[in-house]
């Protein structure tokens, strides 16, 4: 067992939804208990569907249990089929539906409907929500998009003829699919390149069908398109884009590396970078921003894009970075190395809570957990990567993705940091009655004191007894608060490097002077 | 056609009694949701879920749009090891409550709460709470309850986690004389009126089940009568009765009737006069009034339908009819307790469309052939809903809000007054 407070991921079977909602004419059929269609509101309520999610729930009870679940679950495909007329059926199990063992893929293809019915397994005690997802879309493109090609690798464009792609990846309660789909597409049509077909989003299981037809896939959402993209190389030699367009630099390598597997100039897109972002940043109102500490933490693909906007186009420090999906621990390894920090691989919001109470960030850069441990720790936080709420599905043009989405980015993450001016005068005057520590004034909360962090799982004092004199203590207090907390702990790493158990103002300017800032 | 698809059609059929009884995809919450609420009446409470990645999921995806600094819930997910036994259940519960318990110094109360999977697997929550009471007694006091789906639906949560709490409720030795124990979650602002207003009627010695803290458990016995709040209460109920309380029968108070009647109900256990009872209550009654009736024409004449999610939909439906005169469609309700629910039933006219659980598509293609002025649904179907041109009033708000008793009535017709409203508001 493990002690969750917060999931960053739901089950597998959510996952699946999430292909299902995205799609079109295809049903989801959901071997589940009563009580687990909250799924539903994932869409309907977080995402504003105006739809119910495709997805009949066989929804059993435990009077059903004594009686024949199986039976159960083919009267509600057939139900389901009748009703919806699907192109193509997803038959799985939800976590409890799988300890009874009824097999609903088998079950679904035993009833014979004219419609392709795709089993799904996911194992729900193993695997998670983006893994659902992916393995779905896999199984869901390998079942249509192979039935229509005769097995012959893809046929060569006729010279003149204009490069095509796919867009793979964007789903339902994708944190930004939307406006992201949005910014890339303008990015593609820009370079002259035609788009086949978008999936999950929007698709059909028709359009999955034309998938084979493209010279090559873009790639979104690895964690959600990958396994796909891998499998259409191996089955019709179509190559897929690595380069993720999150901020200024990693927007013009994409396209760069769009137009090299078009065969396309990208030159005259390159040209006109389009980005209020490196102008902003480069602003004298930014150079407050230089070498703010930040902690990362969220999906890999989103962490990693994060980590070099924070540093080569904000100016910020990487102190942490890490994701909750295992199954991308390697992207997330390489990028730590370059900025020189520890990774973090973990799905335990607990070892996440620890690890930004230990390093005392300026600014959070994480997922709506990150939220609630930045709310206790005292310390600004902006969303990056899902799992996010309602706030995060916003009616504007939001997108993380292209120059559009560079321009978001500096806004969102500058928003909740304390702005210059305040942040100087704060750390002149100490006893102004308005504006105190902790509450940017901008965000008009009234000044409070953080939670103090009642984490028995950290201590930054450990076993050498270490004190502070009362002046020590007491000038401590000057220091900005959001600079605070790293200044305690070089003090008392400087003291304990040289076994000095007393912390006066003396050690306390000596280590200042040994680490600088 | 298969058996079961045989039994769905036998008891879609209106029953000798008339009401509708459906089996189908039922579109409800489970009775974890409780915690939501829960959480927050109970202040030194905390509820650890055991189950799986989905019922974690569940709880954050209703209560995690709010930031919390320190929760007072959370799920110990149970992994691939514990289903194949390669570790003890029992011995990993004791670590995550330990890791709990050291994390949260302030707890008193923890309920184990269970769920789909662990109730498949028949983990057995109730030892657990008992070992691990004894362990850390008498700090914390460790009970379990099951909020599982295939068991309870929505509201009914409650009343397992009430239930659960009825054995550990002290004995009352107040030599003979009555006491009043009102049950069931209400805000504290109507918790505070009602207090005054039995005390105004001469009834002192009352207690609320949950109590706002572990520390004030209601003593009870068999002077003990019990007033039930919600219509959602069965065992608890029948756990109290099994103490030797005894239950006053009435109608439940929402709007100004049934609030009236709901008190008279109490004062007549009591032996309070009829005149006190009237005396105290008419000018609040009176004032209920007023404020329902500039509801009463928006709403009059307006057609409704209401489909299953807490139980709270027969005495609701009661309320719009006779209160606020509007014409009911369709009642559903996931489950109904016909003992508990005489009074309000006696209330409903005749011939009024009750349906009890629920196959979602039949009952959505008989809301939609209906075309009703206002929906009363769940949130999966709300949106959906008024995509296709239908009001709706979603349903869970009205656990969450003060709704009960003469102070509220008023906001309790506005909830549905609103979405009608706004209708007429919006020009885009």
């Amino acid at each position: 067992m493990q002690l969750s407070v917060w999931t960053y991921e739901g089950p597998p079977h959510i996952g699946a939804m999430r292909i299902a909602t995205a799609m079109r004419d295809v049903h989801y059929v959901l071997h589940a208990p009563q009580g687990d269609t909250y799924a539903d509101l994932l869409f309907t309520m977080i995402e504003r569907r105006d739809r119910r999610p495709p997805v009949t729930y066989t929804t059993f009870q435990a009077r059903d249990l004594g009686g024949d679940t199986a039976d159960l679950l083919q009267s509600a495909a057939r139900a389901a089929y009748e009703r919806f007329q699907p192109q193509a059926m997803l038959v799985g199990a939800s976590c409890t539906a799988e300890l009874i063992q009824d097999d609903p893929g088998g079950l679904a293809l035993a009833l014979k409907l004219p419609i392709p019915v795709i089993p799904l397994e996911l194992p729900a005690y193993q695997r998670k929500e983006n893994w659902g997802a992916s393995e779905t879309f896999y199984r869901i493109v390998r079942a249509l998009a192979a039935s229509s090609a005769d097995g012959s690798p893809r046929r060569e464009r006729e010279a003149g003829a204009r490069p095509v792609c796919n867009l793979l990846g964007p789903t339902a309660l994708g944190f930004r699919h939307r406006d992201d789909l949005a910014e890339v597409t303008r990015q593609v049509v820009e370079l002259g390149i035609e788009i086949n077909v978008v999936a999950p989003w929007n698709a059909t299981p028709a359009d999955l069908a034309r998938l084979p037809l493209a010279d090559f896939n873009i790639v979104l959402y690895p964690e959600i398109a990958s396994t796909a993209a891998q499998w259409l190389q191996r089955q019709f030699g179509q190559p897929y884009t690595r380069t993720i367009p999150i901020g200024v630099g990693a927007t013009r390598d994409f396209i760069a590396e769009v137009a090299t597997l078009a065969g396309v100039d990208a030159a005259p897109v390159l040209a006109r970078t389009e980005s209020r972002l490196p102008w902003y940043s480069r602003s004298v109102d930014s150079t407050y921003l230089t070498g703010k500490r930040v902690f990362i933490f969220g999906d890999a693909t989103h962490a990693v894009a994060a980590a070099r906007v924070a540093t080569r186009e904000l100016g910020f420090e990487v102190v942490g970075l890490g994701t909750y999906a295992r199954e991308f621990a390697r992207e997330i390894r390489e990028a730590a190395a370059i900025y020189g920090v520890e990774p973090l691989i973990t799905d335990d919001y607990l070892e996440v809570e620890a690890r930004v109470s230990e390093l005392r960030p300026e600014l959070v850069l994480g997922t709506q957990m990150e939220r609630h441990i930045a709310k206790r720790l005292g310390i600004p936080c902006a969303v990056i990567s899902a799992p996010c709420h309602v706030q995060d599905f916003p009616a504007r043009y939001s997108p993380q993705m292209g120059f559009e989405g560079a321009n978001v980015l500096f806004d969102t993450w500058v928003h909740p940091l304390m702005m210059g001016l305040e942040e100087h005068l704060l750390g002149m005057f100490r006893e102004d009655h308005e504006f105190a520590d902790h509450a940017p004034s901008h965000l008009g909360a009234a000044p409070a004191a953080p939670q103090q962090p009642q984490l028995r799982v950290v201590e930054t004092v450990t076993a050498t007894e270490l004190a502070w004199a009362t002046d020590a203590e007491r000038e401590l207090t000057k220091i900005p608060f959001f600079v605070r907390g790293k200044a305690r702990r070089n003090t008392e790493r400087f003291a304990r490097e040289r076994n000095v158990n007393l912390i006066t103002l003396e050690t306390l300017y000596d280590a200042k002077a040994h680490f600088g800032r | 056609m298969s058996m079961s698809a045989q039994a769905c059609a036998v008891t879609s059929a209106p029953s000798p009694d008339g009401v509708l009884r459906e089996r189908g995809q039922r579109e409800v919450f489970c009775g974890l949701t409780g915690i939501v609420w829960l959480h927050r009446k109970i202040q030194d409470a905390f509820f650890l879920v055991v189950g799986s990645r989905t019922c974690a999921h569940l709880i954050q995806s209703a209560a995690g749009v709010m930031i919390f600094a320190e929760p007072r819930f959370a799920t110990a997910i149970m992994e691939e090891r514990d289903l194949a036994g390669l570790v003890d259940a029992n011995d990993e519960l004791d670590r995550i409550v330990d890791q709990l318990l050291a994390r949260r110094p302030e707890i008193k109360l923890l309920f184990l709460v269970g769920s789909c999977p662990s109730e498949v697997i028949k983990l057995d929550l109730s030892r657990a709470a008992l070992r691990l009471s004894q362990r850390f007694s008498p700090g914390v006091r460790v009970l379990n309850y099951s909020g599982s789906g295939i068991e309870t639906t929505f509201t009914q949560g409650e009343d397992a986690c009430l239930a659960s709490l009825v054995p550990v409720l002290p004995a009352a030795h107040n030599g003979g004389r009555p006491s009043l124990l009102v049950v069931g979650a209400l805000a504290d602002v109507v918790e505070d009126q009602f207090k005054r207003t039995f005390a105004a009627l001469g009834i002192d010695q009352v207690a609320f089940l949950p109590p706002r803290r572990s520390s004030e458990l209601p003593a009870i016995g068999p002077e003990t009568r019990v007033l039930l709040a919600q219509p959602f209460l069965g065992d608890t109920a029948r756990a109290l009765e099994e103490r030797g309380c005894r239950r006053i029968a009435a109608p439940f108070p929402l709007g100004g009737e049934g609030t009236a009647l709901w008190l008279a109900a109490a004062a007549d256990a009591f032996g309070v006069s009829r005149a006190h009872v009237e005396r105290t209550i008419a000018p609040l009654k009176a004032r209920a009034e007023r404020a329902l009736a500039r509801y009463r024409a928006q709403l009059a004449g307006k057609r409704v339908f209401l489909f299953p999610d807490s139980q709270i939909e027969i005495p609701l439906a009661r309320f719009l009819a006779r209160e606020i005169g509007m014409e009911l469609v369709e009642v559903g309700t996931p489950y109904l307790h016909r003992e508990h629910l005489a009074s309000e039933l006696t209330l409903l006219s005749q011939g009024t469309l009750l349906s009890e659980g629920q196959d979602v598509e039949r009952q959505l293609d008989r809301c939609r052939a209906a075309r009703p002025d206002l929906v009363v649904c769940g949130l999966g179907l709300a949106n959906p809903l008024e995509a296709e041109g239908l009001t709706t009033k979603w349903s869970i708000e009205l656990i969450f809000t003060p709704i009960q008793g003469f102070e509220q009535a008023g906001d309790l017709a506005e909830l549905f007054a609103r979405p009608l409203l706004r209708q007429t508001r919006l020009a885009v």
